[in-house]
């Protein structure tokens, strides 16, 4: 018999029954929770009469709507104030653990779970996000799921799943300088498109994800989404296991030992089995840009916006080219003549304090180009906020004329008043270029920390290879 | 939820490829603390040529008579045919209430994204996936005469043609008891308690300290 991969591992500690339909019962060992996805499930679980099932399993932050500004003040929009105050309300009355808007642990859900120790190798990780997917770097199987499956985790601190096929990402060989675990995310998304991943649960392997920390895994992990896949994760190894040491959650003393020795079996075997592989050579890969509205819709930095009439699939090149009316640009235009007039460097792809050390590095002593109107760093939460300034980063950042501002979504999709008016420009590091994401008829390119600090400086983009720092 | 087990309905083509839950339902309207209502938003940056506000009354609003739900003969439509990759993106479960809301009911297209698949059969709302080829030949139908109508039957899983075609769908079974009775996923899972319980209590020995409870530090 083969062995077994991580993701299998992973699924069959958490069976608690076999539905006998093709879907089990999955038991979840830990539930983030967010002010925006979360108030129908606790009015549902209201109009039931329904207690939590556990209710310390789950944790609780407010992030999608939060000002990054001025917060002492509270939130303007009243809107964005009920969601935030009927999550408070939620869990004072549910005794739900939460980090409030002037908490300092605050910060993107994504973030905050790694941070505090509270997401760890081996557990099932659900929130009503997404991007849940990052919390896979870790070892864990995390995966992003609808209001009522909160409401159903909520109650019963299980979710109704259908086991996936699963997929092996293999990046060998060594990325070179400059290239990011953002770059490498994006030209594997290039390669296997938005929907490459559907259906399955994708693992990153390779000398090159081997060679991440914990935060380019994540990075990584978290846009599993964008390549379809609903969960991410990459095996148990001694960056992991460092990684969690001496975190507010993770396991006391007494049961670290019992915890280390369980979490280095979370890995596939050797000789276990994937539907489907795909290979990388790092080596190849050159810092990305994309240039559509959908994050496979990406280039190198040194390459050219492609004309749809090169594509010979109709449905794609009608695509491509509502794509490139909505972002402004002619097929063949040269990426590195593309000009931004924003710069917005946070997300929960890339907030934490390796990425803000990665921008600050390349910004050091630099000025924003003149036709940059705006530059935004949003870090990922209050202590990697604290962390940066301890470093003197916010210094670099504000000498180079960006705004630095306090911890949330922010301008990853603007439901907060950080948000790109019609037509403006974008060098982003979040994670989707859809259309309207940033703000209605707002145009996104994705890139890397590095890349959105260079492009800052340069006033377009430019090879952050090239720039002497 | 309300069972769902043969639509017979008029269709609405929307011929785009990799919809995205951001376009079906776009942030703003995320900030409602219930579950209704979303539909006057339904694709909001498509439907209007102003930016829509939550709370706004949308009667009035600019509409951009161009966009296929606008059409006059897609009116009342509770089928919606679609290209690959439909509802990919952000998990918003606002996506589905909102298409709920606005009167769909079946969704056809040749793939689905994950999440938004396993949101719509828990809201009363049937994805159909069908080969690509199936559903161009649909949009041509849809497309070619005014009124067109299609009858999906969940029970005997096939797509009905007025030309008398048969198109049959794959459903795990699962969703498909839930839709059909329409029952409550919660109350039916919570049978199970006992089950729940003694796997906790199982792994309470073998893993312990993913037992120890969050609480303020
Ligand atoms: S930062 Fe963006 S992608 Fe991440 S959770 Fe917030 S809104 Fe979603």
């Amino acid at each position: 018999m083969a062995g077994k991969t991580l993701y299998d591992k992973l699924w069959d500690a958490h069976v608690v029954r076999d539905n006998g339909d093709g879907t089990a019962l999955l038991y979840i060992d830990r539930q983030l929770v967010h002010e925006v996805t979360s108030p129908q499930a606790f009015e549902g679980l209201r109009l039931a009469d329904r207690p939590l099932w556990r209710v310390a399993a789950n944790l609780a932050v407010v992030d999608h709507n939060v000002p990054t500004t001025g917060r002492a003040d509270g939130i303007a929009d009243p809107i964005s104030a009920l969601q935030v105050e009927t999550l408070n309300r939620n869990c004072r009355e549910y005794g739900v653990t939460q980090f409030g808007l002037l908490d300092r642990r605050q910060g993107i859900v994504h973030i905050i779970g790694p941070e505090q120790g509270a997401t760890q190798p081996g557990m099932t990780v659900v929130c009503g996000d997404s991007h849940t997917s990052t919390h896979g770097a870790l070892g864990a199987l995390a995966f992003g799921i609808g209001t009522s499956e909160v409401e159903h985790a909520l109650a019963t601190q299980t979710v109704v799943q259908a086991r996936s096929k699963r997929m092996l990402i293999r990046v060998d060989g060594q990325a070179g300088p400059g290239v990011t675990a953002k770059d490498i995310m994006l030209a594997i998304i290039g390669r296997i498109g938005t929907a490459g991943g559907t259906g399955y649960a994708v693992e990153y392997g390779g000398e090159a994800i081997r060679a991440l920390p914990m935060s380019g895994r994540m990075t990584i992990c978290n846009m599993s989404i964008e390549a379809g896949a609903r969960c991410g994760m990459v095996g148990v190894d001694d960056t992991t296991i460092e990684y969690l040491r001496g975190r507010p959650y993770a396991p006391s003393e007494e049961m670290w030992d019992q915890a280390e020795a369980y979490w280095r079996t979370l890995v596939s075997d050797e000789d276990a089995e994937f539907d489907r592989v795909v290979t990388l050579d790092a080596a190849e890969i050159k810092p990305q840009v994309s240039w559509g509205t959908s994050p496979e819709m990406v280039v190198a930095v040194d390459g050219v916006v492609p004309d749809p009439a090169d594509e010979p699939d109709e449905t794609r090149r009608a695509g491509m080219q509502r794509a490139l009316d909505y972002m402004g640009l002619e097929p063949g235009t040269p990426i590195r003549e593309i000009r931004p007039e924003k710069v917005f460097i946070g997300s929960c792809t890339n907030s934490r304090i390796e990425d803000l050390r990665a921008a600050a590095r390349v910004l050091r002593g630099k000025r924003i180009a003149k036709g940059i109107r705006e530059a935004m760093v949003v870090p990922g939460s209050g202590l990697v906020k604290w962390q940066a300034e301890q470093e003197g980063l916010d210094q670099v950042f504000k000498e180079a004329g960006f705004e630095w501002r306090d911890a949330g979504c922010s301008m990853c999709l603007g439901m907060n008043p950080d948000r790109l008016s019609p037509g403006e420009r974008c060098a982003s590091t979040s994670n989707r270029n859809f259309e309207g994401r940033q703000g209605a008829g707002g145009r996104t390119h994705l890139v890397s920390p590095e890349m959105a600090a260079a492009v800052a400086v340069a006033g377009h983009f430019v090879d952050v290879r090239e720039l002497e720092h | 939820m309300e069972p769902l087990t043969r639509v017979e309905g008029l269709v609405a083509p929307l011929d785009r490829s990799n919809v995205d839950t951001d376009a079906i339902i776009p942030k703003q309207f995320l900030k409602s603390i219930h579950r209704t209502g979303f539909g006057p938003n339904l694709f909001d940056e498509w439907r209007y040529l102003d930016e829509g506000q939550p709370g706004q009354d949308c009667s009035d609003r600019p509409l951009n008579t161009d966009f296929v739900l606008n059409q006059p003969r897609y009116q009342g439509a509770t089928i919606l045919l679609a290209r690959e990759n439909f509802g990919c993106g952000s998990s918003r479960e606002h996506a589905p209430w909102a298409l709920a809301d606005f009167g769909f009911r079946v969704l056809i297209a040749p793939s689905f994204a994950d999440i938004f698949y396993n949101n719509c059969s828990k809201n009363g709302i049937l994805p159909v996936a069908l080969p690509v080829e199936t559903v161009q030949s649909l949009f041509e139908a849809t497309w070619a005469h005014e009124g067109y109508r299609l009858s999906v039957d969940l029970p005997g899983q096939v797509v009905m043609t007025p030309e008398g075609e048969r198109h049959a769908f794959e459903i795990d079974p699962h969703r498909k008891h839930m839709l059909v009775e329409g029952l409550d996923e919660i109350g039916l899972t919570l049978e199970h308690a006992d089950e729940i319980r003694a796997y906790e209590q199982q792994r309470r020995q073998v893993t312990p300290w993913l037992f120890t409870d969050v609480e303020p530090v």
